[in-house]
């Protein structure tokens, strides 16, 4: 994995709010192409985590690099940063004023500069590959959560970013429709794309992580691929969580 | 019935009293419309600011003086009655025969109707959920386009009944330009009563014009907002 492009540098990332320290000199790398699981307890700062990777939550200290990159700087324009970097909310956040076709290109429109008809011709394509693409005219108070994921995944994917950012993508949804929404991470895993993904799916983590990260008292107290990291967790804490959740 | 015919004939027939009611009209017209777009954007400006300072916990010095001078302007303004505020435009900021009466009126109406459109601007951008400005920043929108192109349009549909309201209480507001003497209906109308002391029909008439008026754009806007409505099943 070394060998891979670093993509994410970050380094004694601490995050507090007002003396509550969320976020504890958190180190690490995130390589190209790896599929980066973060589980832990609620509370235990992984969203504030995710959250900081694309200023979400301004950090309290430590910084991060992308793409070599001091994104941390005060000087650095973080709009165009954030471009680059896809992000899933749990309650989808899609523009309900807009209909899936003007979710999906406002931003390459407004954004990239892209003609209406080529942001609309790929949008297009990236509904059909999430077998989406009848929606294109509905509004999103029309689609069930599970379209509706699908929809922000591919929202984030028509800014052609470098890495995608989940944040309990499926927590909010119907049992039923935990899968298609997985199923469209899982083809992106394939296609070889950057994730970070707080998730409580640990299915998921087993099968489609490359890493799987436990964070717990804004501390990474645990890290592993992920076969090590379920058969054989090292920290008391997390046999203590896997106990509960597997 | 004859007596009906003998009155209407004295206050709107002769000597062209009608003249009174319509040219009253116009004014009102034209007072209300300007009014109602520099009270929007002044309005639009202000909530702007507010909603930016109550969302950003006010750390920018600028902001928070701006923030500060804004709730001034909407204690100073909603808390003076609109006629008094007509009258010190007219009489002591402008205190000149020569400036026009309904430039004086709309500056006037506009700046104590913006107060009110902040607040109903104000309450419509905090109730739309932190979630969507997430998701247009972290597409890599600044906070301006943010708000431009998502929340506001969203704040704006959620408003709109309460924008109307505002309106409809602007275009009857006018009704005092008579104490700077400026004709609208209300004027007119009492213009023709003082002439022909007969005051049922020239009051009358006017009430019934801004019932119209008011109906008018009470329909308007219900078509706007059916317009606008995309959470349908």
């Amino acid at each position: 994995m070394s060998d891979k492009t670093v993509l994410f540098e970050i380094k004694d990332l601490c995050k507090a709010f007002g003396d509550n320290l969320v976020l504890d000199h958190i180190s690490t790398n995130i390589h190209q192409g790896e599929v980066v699981v973060i589980v832990g307890p609620s509370g235990s700062g992984k969203s504030t985590f995710l959250r900081s990777l694309n200023l979400l939550e301004e950090p309290t200290g430590g910084s991060i690099c992308f793409e070599g990159l001091n994104i941390t700087d005060p000087k650095c324009n973080i709009n165009k940063y954030r471009q680059k970097i896809g992000m899933v909310f749990q309650h989808f956040n899609l523009f309900p004023h807009k209909t899936i076709l003007q979710n999906m290109t406002l931003a390459p429109i407004k954004l990239l500069k892209k003609p209406r008809e080529e942001a609309e011709k790929e949008a297009l394509e990236l509904l059909k590959r999430v077998g989406l693409e009848e929606k294109a005219n509905a509004y999103p108070s029309q689609l069930s959560g599970g379209q509706k994921q699908r929809i922000a995944i591919v929202r984030s994917l028509c800014m052609n970013p470098d890495v995608m950012l989940f944040d309990e993508q499926t927590s909010a949804l119907d049992p039923e429709m935990v899968g298609e929404v997985l199923g469209v991470m899982r083809d992106l895993a394939a296609q070889g794309m950057t994730m970070v993904v707080v998730t409580h799916e640990m299915g998921f983590a087993k099968e489609v992580g490359t890493r799987v990260l436990f964070i717990d008292e804004g501390q990474i107290k645990e890290e592993n691929t992920p076969d090590e990291f379920f058969k054989n967790p090292e920290n008391p804490r997390l046999r203590e969580f896997l106990s509960k959740v597997l | 019935m004859e007596e009906f015919k003998q009155q209407f004939y004295l206050n709107f027939i002769e000597d062209n009293r009608w003249k009174y009611i319509t040219n009253g009209l116009g004014t009102t017209f034209t007072v209300t419309i300007f009014a109602i777009i520099l009270g929007v954007v002044l309005g639009f400006a202000i909530a702007l600011v507010r909603s930016t300072a109550d969302k950003s916990g006010s750390k920018n010095l600028v902001l928070r003086l701006l923030d500060w001078f804004c709730k001034l302007y909407l204690t100073v303004i909603r808390g003076t009655p609109a006629m008094i505020q007509l009258l010190i435009m007219y009489y002591i900021i402008f205190a000149s025969p020569n400036v026009s009466k309904q430039f004086v009126a709309v500056l006037s109406f506009g700046i104590n109707s913006a107060a009110y459109v902040a607040e109903i601007f104000r309450s419509g951008i905090m109730s739309i959920d932190q979630g969507q400005f997430e998701a247009g920043r972290s597409l890599g929108f600044s906070y301006a386009q943010t708000m431009w192109y998502i929340v506001a349009p969203q704040a704006f549909k959620n408003v709109l009944p309460a924008l109307a309201n505002e309106f409809i209480t602007l275009l009857k507001e006018t009704s005092i330009c008579g104490y700077i003497a400026l004709t609208d209906i209300t004027h007119g109308a009492n213009t023709i009563r003082s002439q022909t002391y007969s005051p049922m029909l020239p009051l009358l008439a006017a009430a019934v014009i801004y019932l119209i008026i008011v109906s008018l754009l009470t329909l308007g806007v219900g078509k706007l907002e059916r317009r606008l409505r995309t959470d349908v099943r």
